[in-house]
């Protein structure tokens, strides 16, 4: 029977401990965001999708190496390139610029191997995380328009 | 405690539980054959998010399965990537700088106390407690915060490379980590006033789901559920790795076998893994983070590599047969949920169907590590 008795008196003191510590909770300062309304900064280091770098003349940095493309685990970055001829010092020579850059950001695992093993500095993550859609296609960036669009 | 049952077989049903039910977290379904309340045998229905990692490991080049590691265990994942690079490294005769192995276990004690607080917020909800999983969210944030300052990601990273890190921690991460160890330290005192001392929580857990040593070893289940039925083994403590013999740490274990048990090894360990972080930066070594010398495209030598590390849910366990090329032969992965999920059909025989969810909670089950 004394069991019982102190059992109550346990259990009751217990229950009371817990309000006292939910009611304390009450007085603290709110720590969620109001989001959309509201949005907190990323951090640097942030990875989102990633976007093309530009040089000082505006055109992109990459020389088309094909190196992101090779070290991509699921094989979403597509490029193509086409010759043109540029004079060096006097001399025609043949040199291959980037014409298209498609990411396929449904398959992208953010995992930043395309940006480490870039050697010229051309990749970098974009901080965007408001990406939400119902279309798939949406997700299909043309990442040298991008970088068009940015520069106008 | 449960009454026998007396089995008739023409008053049982099935219920189906799952594959979508919230209280498994996860794309589990089990079919339990009832007898009442009371479930008379139970089956574990897997595969409803398999993905093939370890498929897909023999068919990318290491460095390109780096991200699916931390798909495995969405919780805890910096855990599994490390198998993965220990493994690598070894096979592979990379040596690792001491700055990085330090910061590897800091990162990785951590996430192992973000784990844990997210099954204690989600286990205390699994029995009807809403608070206890805000409060713990509110802390995991601030270790979610920290994680991605330095790795870019919040919960799937991809941090460790073979030979070292991605990249540095900043003086800002340290301080961070610094305040947040006993601001943790105060929290885990208010979990134990509000949670472990509470009656209906007590109630529903002390002598409830007694899973002896024999059916841990059976099973091969380990971590805290193998800690919770007096199995003294950590592969920290046991098959030391990394920059562990340099800390001081205990193991908990407890005798009682039961839920509360369990409970109550993960709430100990989170203080075990503050204890590692706090020494982790205070001997932090200055000097680089990346290897200075690493081959460019890892080929590992012919052989049969393994690899186990302890994550936040026991021993996992990464198996290699290389041939030589660019990626493995043969890639095997042993997650540590899916033996310690399938002790679950043999012990929950005989019990209530409220006990058999709040046992199952205090399994602390993953699904996509269990269908990796
Ligand atoms: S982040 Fe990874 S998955 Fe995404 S495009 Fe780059 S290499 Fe591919
Ligand atoms: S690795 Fe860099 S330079 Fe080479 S193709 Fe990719 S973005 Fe361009």
């Amino acid at each position: 029977m004394g069991g019982y008795f102190s059992e109550i008196l346990y259990g009751s003191k217990s229950l009371l401990v817990g309000m006292g510590i939910t009611f304390r909770e009450f007085f603290k300062p709110t720590v969620t965001v109001q989001y959309p309304y509201q949005t907190i900064k990323m951090s640097a280091r942030f990875r989102g999708h990633i976007e093309l770098i530009a040089d000082a003349e505006g055109k992109p940095k990459c020389v088309v190496c094909g190196m992101c493309e090779r070290a991509c685990p699921s094989g979403c970055i597509t490029l193509g390139s086409t010759s043109v001829e540029v004079e060096v010092d006097g001399k025609v020579k043949k040199k291959k610029i980037l014409s298209k850059y498609e990411l396929d950001f449904t398959k992208c695992s953010l995992c930043g191997q395309c940006v480490e093993n870039c050697n010229f500095g051309a990749l970098e993550f974009s901080k965007e995380y408001n990406l939400a859609s119902t279309r798939k296609e949406d997700f299909h960036f043309n990442l040298l328009k991008r970088l068009e669009e940015r520069n106008a | 405690m449960s009454a026998p049952i007396q089995l008739r077989p023409d008053e049982t049903f099935i219920l189906n539980v799952g594959p979508q039910h919230p209280a498994t977290h996860g794309v589990l379904r089990v079919k339990m054959q009832m007898d009442g309340e009371y479930i008379v045998k139970s089956e574990t229905v897997l595969g409803y998010v398999h993905r093939m990692h370890e498929k897909m490991g023999e068919n990318r080049t290491y460095a390109q399965f780096l991200p699916n590691l931390s798909r495995l265990d969405y919780l805890g994942a910096l855990g599994y990537t490390h198998g993965h690079v220990l493994a690598i490294e070894r096979a592979a005769g990379i040596e690792v700088p001491e700055r990085a192995e330090y910061i590897r276990a800091i990162t990785v004690e951590l996430n192992r106390v973000a784990s844990h607080l997210f099954w204690f917020g989600a286990f205390v909800m699994d029995l009807g407690g809403f608070s206890p999983l805000m409060y713990a969210i509110q802390d995991r944030e601030h270790i979610l915060d920290m994680l991605e300052a330095v790795t870019g990601a919040r919960l799937t990273y991809c941090y460790y490379r073979f030979g070292g890190l991605y990249n540095d921690v900043d003086d800002n991460f340290i301080e961070a980590a610094k305040r947040f160890i006993p601001r943790m330290r105060k929290s885990l005192k208010k979990y134990d006033a509000l949670v472990t001392g509470n009656i209906i929580f007590r109630k529903r857990l002390e002598g409830i789901a007694p899973v002896s040593a024999e059916m841990c070893r059976k099973y091969g289940a380990t971590g805290p559920v193998a800690r919770g039925s007096g199995i003294n083994f950590d592969v920290r403590k046991n098959e030391p790795y990394s920059v562990y013999p340099e800390f001081d740490f205990d193991i908990p274990v407890y005798h009682e076998c039961d839920s509360l048990a369990r409970y109550r090894v993960r709430m100990d360990e989170m203080e075990q893994s503050l204890r590692i972080i706090e020494q982790g930066l205070e001997k932090l070594p200055d000097g680089p983070f990346m290897a200075e010398k690493k081959p460019k495209t890892i080929k590992l030598p012919v052989g049969d590599y393994y690899q186990a590390v302890e994550t936040a849910r026991g021993s996992f366990g990464i198996r290699i047969v290389s041939d030589g090329d660019k990626n493995a032969y043969r890639l095997k992965l042993r997650s540590p949920t899916y033996s310690n999920m399938h002790l679950f059909d043999e012990a929950c025989e005989g019990m209530l169907i409220m006990d058999a969810l709040a046992f199952m909670g205090s399994l602390d089950l993953v699904i996509p590590e269990i269908d990796r």
